[in-house]
């Protein structure tokens, strides 16, 4: 059970300051886990960031890894966030080439991942789509063969449901 | 009041009660170095940044104190990077400032611009650089607390030049009162399920580490032990704490442990650990280590327990915190327990130590070296402080030499960095200069940082060098004979200088001894002289440190010298 590998969520206050995010990441990639996704930005108190990251490690693991970063003295806090008590999104910008073949089938996406179009350029369209990581992959596969021709996504950001 | 960058930086450390900084000059610290000329801090100029390092590292252990190190911006501040990676391994307070180009010009690839708070990012407690004038008094002070608080550790302070230029309103920090020490506080649940797991256990064993020296704890765990009638084994980090002296003393285990501290440990049936962090030196296969045991594990720093070895009652706390509560948990449900309650499980103690003792083959022909150390350990009646170099010349202080007291054994544990005894001994004998500093060395590690006798000479400081010269990198020698058919390769150093011409050209004493007969005199002879001496031993060649644990074999199956097996 300790033993297997899933995607966990850590969410981090750090101190706001140049430096903070490379020790963070130093702390997992020295250890070799991978970051998988990273978010990053300030709360509303402008001196204190937070920091979503997500990597795909067993249990035991992430406890380590929650340690290692309580050590570093710009850190603190570090929780771990579980779907069940979180809220969890990514976002999507996607950039399309539009022809008058896969136009209603991208429509279509735009529609059932609950999308819209950011902007219009002669045959090239940018779509927005938020959604859980998997809702984002799955527009991704649906969308792969109507012609992609560049994305970017933020990684996930999470919210606990209630304090 | 407006001062310039550099003066704030001699008042700050002054307010921290700095009287000694280690240190070596360069371009961008010229205004410190010219605010330091007129202060009456002592400055120690060593021969390589290297040596400043292990040096404060030396004093920080000894003195329980913060070491402080200034050193030059771009190969200045790297040179400083093994012995930060130093004491980061082994938890001790320093604080090493570096100078730092302009900030105009950093990250253009100025002259002597190196990025030494990102090199020493992962081998640090913390590290600052300081930008502002008017954040230098308060990030100076920071670093000190950092330094000594919780797990201490290194802290690196990068100051560029025109910082230390520039003027700001300077407020000193209003003085800090001294805090009673608080009472102990009421044990928590855990403590009193670890009292049970005491008063059930048959068989039960202390193991302790560096944390006890570092968090002065070592009255208390005397009383423990005591009281509980406890065995206690300790890692090479906490030699002293508990008096080797003692009954209840079992040596160190691990790799190079004690035959008896290695059997104890694994048919005990409880495990206390306080202070130490289970490296894989003293746990040898994790698999068969302490199998048999509860396990209680105390340490300051939550990210040690669980890391390696998994426990039954993990305690975050400091040491001496924990102790005292503990102490007085005992105190009150007046815990007794006699020897003779504890028999059986002395009896077994007893029949290991008479089976399998420490001990080494004498001779009558070539000095062998545990013989110089029982000879010097002798002569100075334990008494001395003991700083070594790494290899088999560690291993056999640790083993031969018998400390009754914390700090008095200085050893690069974590990192076995060769070339740290001797700026260490310095160090210890800057905190201390009426003790007597012995650096235990090897003929390959005492070169790598030999040129800091001249620092010794020059501010006559009389540390004795007791060199185990075999001619060989003995420890790697050993691997080779035992687990690659003495295939030595590259391992001899029969090409070394002649090291009592070396004491002489730095125009110190050098002494050397061939035979058995003359070490206890040359011992003498050196310990006796007034200033620093290097002590040349010539010893059996190829001598193997025992008992030894194949690395990563379990701890109770233990290669044993000839002469251990009774
Ligand atoms: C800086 C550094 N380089 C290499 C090593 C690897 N090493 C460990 S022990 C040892 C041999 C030490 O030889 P010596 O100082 O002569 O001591 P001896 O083992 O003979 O007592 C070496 C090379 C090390 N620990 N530190």
């Amino acid at each position: 059970m300790e033993k297997q590998k899933k995607e966990h969520i850590l969410s981090l206050l750090v101190n706001n300051k140049p430096d903070v995010l490379a020790r963070v990441a130093g702390t997992l990639g020295g250890r070799g886990y991978n970051i998988d996704t990273l978010c990053v930005d300030a709360t509303l108190d402008p001196k204190i960031s937070k920091i979503i990251l997500s990597v795909y490690q067993d249990q035991s693991a992430i406890t380590k890894i929650e340690k290692q970063l309580l050590r570093l003295i710009d850190v603190h806090s570090v929780s771990e966030l579980t779907e069940t008590e979180t809220v969890m999104r990514e976002m999507m910008l996607v950039r399309m080439k539009l022809t008058e073949k896969n136009k209603a089938d991208i429509a279509l996406i735009i529609d059932t991942f609950r999308g819209r179009v950011v902007t219009m350029n002669g045959d090239s369209c940018v779509i927005e789509i938020t959604g859980t990581k998997a809702d984002v992959e799955r527009a991704i596969e649906s969308l792969k063969p109507l012609g992609i021709d560049d994305l970017a996504r933020t990684g996930i950001v999470a919210l606990e449901r209630i304090k | 009041m407006k001062l310039k960058g550099a003066e704030i930086f001699i008042r700050a450390l002054k307010q921290e009660g700095i009287q000694t900084v280690f240190g070596y000059p360069g371009g961008v610290l010229l205004d410190i170095y010219d605010e330091l000329y007129r202060s009456d801090i002592t400055h120690i100029l060593v021969r390589h940044e290297q040596g400043a390092v292990h040096a404060a590292d030396g004093y920080a252990r000894a003195s329980g104190k913060v070491g402080v190190v200034l050193v030059t911006s771009g190969p200045g501040a790297t040179n400083t990077v093994t012995g930060i990676a130093n004491a980061y391994l082994d938890s001790i307070p320093i604080v090493v400032f570096t100078g730092q180009v302009p900030t105009a010009l950093i990250g253009t690839d100025a002259f002597q611009e190196a990025d030494i708070v990102g090199i020493t990012r992962p081998c640090t407690k913390h590290n600052f650089q300081v930008r502002r004038v008017d954040e230098l008094a308060r990030t100076i002070h920071e670093a000190f607390h950092i330094a000594r608080s919780g797990r201490p550790g290194p802290v690196l302070v990068d100051l560029p030049k025109d910082v230390m230029q520039a003027t700001t309103d300077y407020e000193p920090l209003p003085p800090k009162e001294e805090e009673p020490i608080p009472p102990p506080k009421p044990a928590s649940g855990k403590a009193l399920y670890v009292h049970d797991l005491i008063a059930e256990s048959r068989r039960p064993v202390l193991l302790t580490g560096g944390g006890i020296v570092l968090g002065r704890a070592s009255e208390e765990l005397r009383q423990m032990a005591r009281r509980t009638k406890m065995p206690v084994t300790s890692t090479l980090m906490g030699l002293g704490a508990f008096p080797a002296s003692d009954p209840l003393w079992l040596g160190m285990p691990g790799m190079h442990g004690t035959y008896y501290a290695n059997m104890a440990l694994t048919n005990c049936d409880l495990l206390i650990a306080i202070g130490c962090r289970f490296d894989d030196r003293v746990t040898g296969s994790l698999e068969t280590f302490a199998r048999k045991a509860k396990k209680v594990h105390v340490d300051v720093d939550a990210s040690s327990i669980n890391k390696n070895v998994m426990v039954d009652v993990p305690i975050v706390q400091d040491c001496k915190e924990a102790l005292r509560s503990f102490n007085k948990l005992l105190a009150d449900q007046n815990f007794t327990v006699s020897y003779e309650d504890r028999r059986e499980w002395f009896d077994m103690i007893e029949e290991w130590k008479r089976n399998v003792p420490l001990s080494y083959c004498p001779s009558d022909e070539v000095i062998k070296p545990q013989f110089v150390i029982e000879t010097l350990c002798n002569l100075t009646k334990g008494k001395a402080i003991i700083t070594t170099e790494v290899g088999q010349n560690q291993m056999w202080a640790a083993q031969f030499y018998k400390f009754d007291e914390p700090n008095m054994f200085i050893s690069s544990g974590g990192l076995g960095t060769m070339g740290f005894g001797l700026p260490a001994a310095i160090g210890a004998q800057v905190a201390f200069p009426d003790k007597l500093v012995v650096d235990i060395a090897g003929d390959g590690s005492i070169q790598m940082n030999i040129q800091e006798l001249a620092t010794a000479v020059q501010y006559r400081i009389p540390v004795k060098v007791v060199v185990l010269n075999n001619g060989y990198l003995g420890m790697v020698r050993q691997w080779q004979e035992l687990f690659y058919e003495k295939r030595y390769s590259q391992t001899d150093m029969t090409y070394a200088p002649d090291f009592v011409k070396v004491a002489e050209a730095y125009g110190t004493l050098g002494l050397r001894a061939m035979k058995p007969d003359e070490a206890a005199a040359t011992l003498r002879k050196g310990l006796e002289h007034p200033g620093p001496v290097i002590m040349d031993f010539r010893v059996a060649r190829e001598e193997c440190v025992y008992p030894m644990v194949r690395p990563g074999g379990s701890i109770q199956e233990m290669t044993l010298g000839r002469e251990m097996i009774n």
